[in-house]
């Protein structure tokens, strides 16, 4: 069982990086680290601070362009084009199918990071000449990316269990978007009554809530990330993607495969 | 033991996006496919072949019945390590080569690590495709890629494949390829069930048919049991450019050719007709049966299929 | 095709239990990260920034600011802070993305300009975002009145008071009572009738359930206030004719003729110390009230109860 999860899984993640949509991605991020160099250069106390807010963001979208656009292209083509049938057709069990795509597709995707963040780290050396303590703080914020990118992941094969392509791809984004105002979401749920605030606290629960794991702007002001929030937030994204899969896995259990 | 027993297999499908209209894909089917033959599956486009096969591999689940894989439960995905399958029109991970990709099948099938580089270089072989390392899937042409496609069929040595369509997209050249292939694979003891709706290609290779329209089975047997099943026709050959009405009277199809005229008629009305040539002074050249093809059969039933439906609808 | 049953039920239960348990995180999570949410928001204070970086969806991201500050000021409040430094910046950023959500306006108005812990402590703040709203929106009413209040009430400023309300007398429409306002403005300034007045307009004029709680406790304070000025000058007079303080509530009551035992409007009986003071026998209630309170009384941290 395990060694068919990990031959998927190894074949997701070859297949993937032979896409040269891929490189395309990276070599964008990798331009945005360069040209951070440039726009800190408006004044010198904001340089590093430009390099590492612009940097990580960019690590962070293009990231979750990479989750869901070669992540959907990956697992909704293949059952779209009938790759599956002839992997279905061997003693593969559908859920391991599900599993296995996703931890290739989360394979990728570290990988993926680590090289878009040689890119800002780079820029960073640049501008400061020298690494203090402090830029140890860059890598938990690395770490909070991967952890988001494995939620829309884990959201990229939910959808693409069940929907085209496309919807799959709309769907993502949307809920990557939603989930970074969650908080606004919970607030509003806060300030309602009755059936409305019902719903939005149970939507609010329901959708992904990335607010926690943006601590772009407050490590490049080099402010503490306490130990406790790096295991909760650990935490929730096993368990939320726990569910998504879940989710997945019973969607694509059942359904007749055109 | 039978190497499929389909047991009233159903399939109806709900169309239609607000009320929702049963489409019946394929009616109760109930065959029985022994071991080691060659069996062919035939029907026109759209006939339910390909539901049929979908529901084997348990790609769609049926509304109804059930079926035995080599004497397993066919939900059973153990077994799924004895059998093979080619769908129609397969596409196959674009940026993998062969090596790769038939690798990867044969580690899902759970082929022995030291085995697998063996078993796929003589695979290729066998298909004839021996000079591929190295290039990428998306670069073959459409033989080519039905080449690999039967190639992960039979990779890891099963013991039944199933093949939709395994001509489709070869030429001439290819097209006999494979049908050694499918005489190979009998001769190593295997099952093999193919669905077509290229009856010279059935004709050639099975033992047993079954045909299939509208989602309903039509006929299954030996060949040559149902072909007698159809009245036969005589071909007389005379000599004399001349066709006389009583033959024609007949129903004789007549064909000039030369100063020969042939002529084939129903096998009931052979005396009738020597009669009427030794009336007419022809000279008899040659008498013989006309076997019944496969297609004659085929389409008989087919066109029988339709009046029948045509009374009740 | 008892696999796929077994498959779906584990996987089912795992989608249970995963639900409960990210939902317990983020729960928890809160804990955790109380209010470093809104430092984060504001680290982009400018507003001109932000509108060009909302790419056009200037609305949404306004109401998203506008439902931070009411979260912001309304969980603060509720806990007993005393500062609310983001409140400013809160209304700038949303009315900047969205001059016309006149709801942000009304809202820096009761809320920017008092002293902590009833605001912000910011009048002139305040007093610039409500202008800059009068430029936006130069015919609604409302805003002229929001800005004479804080003139009145907060800046204890008569004459601007008075030019606020005399502006906003001229919009098409206004209320009549801006150019009653404008007129009290000379002659009764400081007087309750006036701040009564006024707290009812407030009371009356908004929709937002902060805003009159708040203008509630006010008309309270206000009457608790005359009440207990009204009721120490009748001890003053019982002194002055009998030599002494009356020695019960109910003596004065008798006394003086009053109807019946005067009572707080919150229906608690006003005390009489043995030294002749009125007194709040609730004083936590009336967070507005200036008089009547014990000596040595402080106020609690936690107030504003929600009564109806």
């Amino acid at each position: 069982m395990t060694s068919r999860i990990a031959h998927i899984a190894s074949n997701t993640f070859r297949e993937a990086v032979r896409d040269r949509v891929l490189y395309n991605l990276i070599g964008f991020a990798l331009l945005l680290s360069a040209a951070a160099i440039f726009v800190g250069q408006i004044s010198i106390e904001i340089e590093k601070l430009v390099v590492i807010n612009l940097g990580l963001t960019a690590v962070s979208l293009f990231g979750i362009v990479i989750a869901i656009f070669i992540g959907i292209g990956l697992v909704s083509k293949e059952i779209e084009k009938r790759t599956l049938y002839t992997v279905l057709s061997r003693p593969v069990r559908r859920w391991e199918f599900i599993i296995g795509k996703f931890f290739g597709l989360t394979g990728t995707l570290v990988v993926n990071t680590f090289f878009m963040a040689i890119g800002v780290f780079g820029a960073l050396f640049y501008v400061s000449h020298k690494f203090v303590r402090a830029d140890a703080l860059i890598f938990v914020a690395l770490y909070f990316i991967i952890l988001e990118f494995v939620i829309i992941c884990s959201l990229s094969l939910l959808f693409s269990s069940f929907s085209t392509p496309l919807l799959s791809a709309v769907f993502a984004f949307s809920l990557f978007l939603i989930g970074s105002f969650a908080e606004d979401l919970r607030g509003f749920a806060a300030v309602t009554h009755g059936f409305t605030r019902w719903l939005a606290t149970g939507a609010a629960y329901l959708l992904p809530n990335f607010s926690a794991f943006n601590i772009v702007s407050s490590i490049a002001h080099e402010q503490p990330v306490s130990p406790q929030l790096i295991l909760h937030n650990s935490l929730y994204a096993l368990f939320y993607a726990a569910m998504a899969l879940s989710g997945a896995v019973i969607i694509f259990e059942y359904r007749n495969l055109k | 033991m039978p190497a499929i027993e389909i047991l009233g297999l159903e399939k109806i499908y709900q169309v239609g996006f607000w009320r929702k209209r049963p489409k019946v894909a394929l009616r109760p089917l109930n065959l029985t496919v022994e071991d080691g033959e060659i069996f062919g599956f035939l029907g026109p486009n759209g006939a339910g072949k390909t539901t049929t096969l979908k529901l084997l591999m348990g790609l769609i689940f049926p509304t109804a019945g059930s079926a035995r894989i080599l004497g397993h439960d066919w939900s059973d995905p153990e077994v799924k390590a004895q059998i093979g399958f080619l769908p129609e029109q397969p596409y196959f991970y674009d940026h993998l080569t062969a090596h790769e990709l038939l690798n990867y099948y044969a580690q899902l099938s759970g082929v022995p690590a030291k085995e697998r580089s063996q078993r796929v270089h003589a695979t290729l072989q066998k298909v004839g495709l021996p000079d591929v390392k190295g290039v990428q899937l998306r670069k073959f042409s459409k033989g080519m890629l039905q080449r690999i496609g039967i190639a992960q069929a039979i990779l890891h040595d099963p013991k039944l494949v199933f093949f939709d369509e395994p001509m489709s997209g070869l030429d001439p050249m290819g097209r006999r390829e494979v049908r050694d292939l499918m005489e190979q694979l009998k001769k190593e003891g295997k099952t093999v069930f193919f669905s077509t709706h290229i009856l010279s290609d059935a004709e050639a290779l099975c033992d047993r048919v079954a045909i299939i329209h509208k989602g309903e089975l039509r006929g299954v047997g030996a060949i040559e049991d149902l072909t007698s099943s159809v009245e036969g026709k005589v071909e007389l050959i005379w000599q004399g450019a001349h066709m006389p009405a009583s033959l024609k009277a007949l129903g004789a199809e007549c064909h000039l050719s030369g100063d020969m005229v042939r002529a084939v008629i129903d096998e009931s009305k052979q005396d009738a007709a020597i009669d009427a040539l030794r009336r007419e002074h022809l000279h008899l050249i040659s008498l013989t049966p006309v076997r019944t093809s496969l297609e004659t059969y085929f389409l008989e039933k087919l066109r029988r299929a339709e009046t029948t439906a045509g009374r009740t609808s | 095709m008892k696999q796929r049953r077994q498959v779906a039920i584990v996987a089912g239960a795992c989608l249970i239990v995963s639900l409960a348990a990210s939902a317990l995180l983020l729960h928890h999570l809160d804990q955790i990260r109380p209010q470093t949410t809104l430092e984060d928001v504001l680290y982009l204070n400018s507003p001109k920034i932000l509108k060009r970086l909302s790419l056009g969806y200037n609305g949404l991201l306004a109401d998203i600011y506008w439902t931070r500050a009411v979260q912001y000021f309304g969980f603060r409040h509720h806990s007993g802070e005393v500062s609310y430094n983001l409140l400013a910046p809160l209304l700038e950023i949303t009315t900047g993305l969205d001059p016309h959500l006149t709801a942000a306006y009304h809202f820096g108005a009761s809320f920017l300009a008092p002293r902590p812990p009833d605001g912000a402590g910011q009048p002139e703040r305040a007093i610039q975002l409500m202008e800059y709203g009068i430029q936006n929106n130069p015919d609604d009413w409302k805003l002229y009145y929001d800005l004479g209040f804080i003139y009145y009430m907060n800046l204890k400023d008569y004459s601007k008071a008075a030019d606020a309300f005399a502006r906003g007398a001229k919009v098409p429409n206004a209320h009549p009572f801006l150019r009653l306002l404008a007129a009290q403005m000379a002659e009764h300034a400081g007087e309750y009738e006036t701040a009564r007045m006024m707290w009812t307009a407030t009371y009356q004029n908004s929709q937002d359930r902060q805003i009159r709680q708040n203008a509630i406790e006010h008309l309270r304070g206000l009457r608790a206030d005359e009440d207990i000025t009204e009721l120490q000058k009748l001890v003053t007079r019982f002194g002055e004719r009998t030599g002494r303080p009356p020695s019960s509530m109910s003596e004065l009551v008798t006394a003086d003729g009053l109807g019946g035992m005067p009572a707080d409007p919150l229906g608690h009986p006003y005390k009489l110390t043995p030294e002749g003071r009125i007194e709040l026998s609730d004083p936590d209630y009336f967070p507005f009230a200036t008089k009547g309170f014990p000596p040595g009384y402080k106020p609690p941290q936690k107030f504003h109860y929600d009564q109806p």
